[in-house]
């Protein structure tokens, strides 16, 4: 292995941004759909760690990680539709229905994932877009994985699909006014339904690729609030999905930031540097917030907007 | 009630143990009087599978299956909060448990203080050594190991294994128990070769599997080509390492099974010791000590079977500091020694063996690791 030194940074935050970055685009695109249906759904955490657990231990008993991930797409799906149809009651409060199914979630990936935590499950597979390197630090940075490179696909397409394709429409109208859905003849609640159960979908995919391949094991504990912060990063992001994948990214790599930082020997205050994510949300809500407008780019039917 | 998170395999074999406990109540089917059988509860902050400190207790407990007159009930998963309070009083009360071990740091203050009080007739004794005579009460108590040894002999192997002379060590917090552990590798090591050096990097937590991952990577990235881990779950840290092609010494308990060509030894708990220790006492109707330690050269501390990767050099060296430290008194902390900012901590002939009360509060990094404690 060469000595890199200081280079070691740089190539550890955009290895740390592909890495770590893959969980939040998945669930902040998710919860981006759903959100601009004009609900939120808090309960994505749960789908997160119930996807990993379902993931993991369909790959376990198949021996292939794409029956995986179905598993856990179907998985994801089924709790966004239990939250769809929880909220499609009068006067049913989406963010008490996300909370609850979040502990749902944990609580039911824990009862059935035990017989799981010690088994070897197949990883996915990654492809090294570092090959032409002979430093083996970049090829190990450039191992990108595939679910990483189809969740940016994703991004664009959503981001063009929401502007130029009917479904795009429908889901903006229903979420911006829902007054103005019912007159076209669109159900909300359908339409809600269904843009729930499609952000569940994608939540537990980001579940799998925690389970199946970075870290790449199945334990109660393979979640640090990834799904919650996914969320959060949509606001962040102002609902757009290109800003989604930036945000995800920027997560990812100023996440790397501390072990790498203390891995060149710049020691001192290493819980700053991890605090360093948040400090950044922080800063860019607080220089792109206004008093006097709201949210930019904010679904009209959103809870919190109303 | 011996395992709450019941899952869809072991339902039908929980619930056949359950009937079958449930016909060992009635007395005309018993075959051991109920009256002369003790029954020990173990309770765990995780999973008991987890390949780390859960996993070494449990194994430990396991020692008590085979032993007559002993019932054991287990419960996992149980937060540090007032939830492990419910855990000891139900399983007093209903399983009728008379000796328990809650073995997770944090069980103690006030949890465990407060049901030993509650309950003067059931013994506790907790693991990590924080009971004091003249405030706790004397049906609790503490029993500890230290591994900081285990760790040295990590470093033996490492430092003949490691050819770019950089090892690493993925930390939880510096506290002084981790900070013990990370110089003993270091001084393992540099028993070997002088000039190695260990980068450490502190996590923060003592499970953040991601935040551990990217430690690893960071650690590889820079060179480290054996890497050992002090955090509650050292899967993630030996099965990252092993992918990126470093050796891996292991922690708690033996990982091998994870990365059988990678990993090398491995510092284990061997709590079946502590264990049976009591349980004996227990089944004699002896009072159970307090108080009680021990390392390497006592057995609450055994090291992993030597992988296939270990050359005959590392081998020999290993197993010659082995024997000498099962003679007792061996000393990792020898003057004369610095720290990594140039303090002298022991003068020449000054030595602390793993047993003196300072290394209970040890916070420097030797010279030689990389890495700061704040």
């Amino acid at each position: 292995m060469e000595d890199i030194g200081l280079w070691g940074v740089p190539l550890a935050i955009l290895g740390g941004a592909i890495r770590v970055s893959t969980p939040f685009i998945f669930v902040s695109l998710g919860e981006a759909v759903t959100e601009r249906s004009g609900r939120i759904n808090l309960g994505l955490e749960g789908t997160l760690v119930f996807g990993a657990m379902a993931a993991y231990a369909v790959a376990v008993e198949t021996g292939s990680p794409w029956f995986g991930v179905l598993a856990a797409m179907a998985a994801g799906a089924g709790f966004g539709l239990v939250h769809g149809w929880i909220c499609s009651f009068p006067r049913v409060n989406d963010i008490a229905v996300g909370i609850a199914l979040m502990l749902f979630g944990i609580g039911l990936a824990f009862f059935f994932g035990k017989p799981y935590i010690q088994p070897s499950a197949p990883p996915l597979p990654a492809i090294g877009f570092g090959d032409w390197s002979d430093i083996p630090q970049v090829r190990a940075a450039l191992n990108v994985n595939v679910l990483f490179l189809f969740g940016a696909a994703l991004a664009l397409a959503l981001w063009w699909g929401f502007k130029n394709t009917k479904i795009g429409l429908i889901v903006r109208v229903v979420g911006d006014s829902a007054d103005s859905a019912r007159a076209m003849g669109l159900s909300p609640t359908t339409v809600r339904l269904f843009a729930t159960a499609f952000g569940g979908a994608l939540a537990a995919i980001g579940g799998a690729y925690l389970s199946l391949y970075y870290p790449g094991s199945w334990n109660e504990r393979i979640s640090s609030g990834q799904g919650l912060m996914a969320v959060a990063l949509v606001i962040f992001a102002r609902w757009n999905p290109i800003g989604c994948f930036a945000a995800a990214m920027l997560f990812g790599g100023a996440g790397a930031l501390g072990p790498a930082l203390q891995s060149v020997g710049v020691t001192q205050g290493y819980y700053l540097f991890y605090a360093a994510p948040y400090i950044l949300t922080l800063l860019i809500m607080i220089a792109t917030s206004s008093p006097g407008r709201q949210l930019a780019g904010a679904p009209g039917e959103l809870s919190i907007t109303k | 009630m011996t395992d709450l998170t019941i899952s869809r395999r072991s339902l039908l074999k929980t619930t056949a143990a359950g009937a079958a406990l449930g016909l060992a109540g009635v007395p005309a089917f018993s075959t051991r009087a109920r009256a002369a059988a003790t029954t020990v509860g173990f309770i765990y902050v995780g999973p008991k599978d987890d390949f780390g400190y859960n996993q070494a207790h449990a194994e430990g407990a396991k020692a008590l299956k085979a032993m007559e007159g002993i019932e054991l009930v287990e419960e996992e998963n149980v937060p540090e909060t007032v939830d492990v309070q419910k855990t000891m009083e139900s399983m007093i009360n209903l399983d009728g448990a008379s000796l328990l071990f809650p073995t997770s740091f944090g069980y103690y203050d006030p949890h465990v203080l407060a049901m030993a009080k509650k309950f003067p007739d059931a013994q506790f004794r907790h693991c990590g050594g924080l009971w004091d005579k003249s405030k706790h009460p004397m049906n609790a108590g503490s029993y500890f190991g230290y591994i900081a040894m285990g760790q040295y002999l990590n470093g033996v192997v490492a430092g003949h294994m490691s050819k770019s002379k950089k090892i690493g060590f993925v930390a939880a917090k510096p506290i002084p128990q981790v900070l013990n552990n990370v110089n003993a590798f270091l001084l393992g090591a540099r028993a070997v070769d002088p000039t190695i050096t260990c980068q450490v990097i502190f996590t923060g937590e003592w499970s953040l599997a991601v935040k551990e991952a990217e430690a690893v990577n960071a650690l590889v990235d820079q060179g480290a080509d054996v890497i050992t881990c002090h955090v509650d779950g050292p899967k993630v840290v030996v099965q990252t390492a092993a992918n990126r092609g470093a050796f891996v010494c292991g922690y708690h308990a033996s990982q091998a099974p994870l990365a059988p060509e990678k990993y090398l030894t491995g510092a284990e708990w061997n709590w079946a010791t502590v264990y049976s220790m009591y349980a004996k006492h227990a089944l004699a109707g002896e009072p159970l000590p307090n108080f009680t330690r021990g390392g390497l050269s006592d057995g609450f501390v055994k090291m992993s079977p030597l992988g296939p990767a270990v050359t005959e050099p590392a081998r020999k060296q290993f197993e010659a500091t082995l024997a000498e430290i099962k003679k007792g008194g061996y000393a990792v902390i020898k003057g004369p020694l610095k720290d990594n900012k140039g303090k002298e901590i022991a003068g020449a002939g000054k030595a602390f063996p793993e047993t003196a009360i300072e290394l209970e509060s040890t916070s420097f990094l030797v010279e030689g690791v990389l890495g700061s404690t704040s």
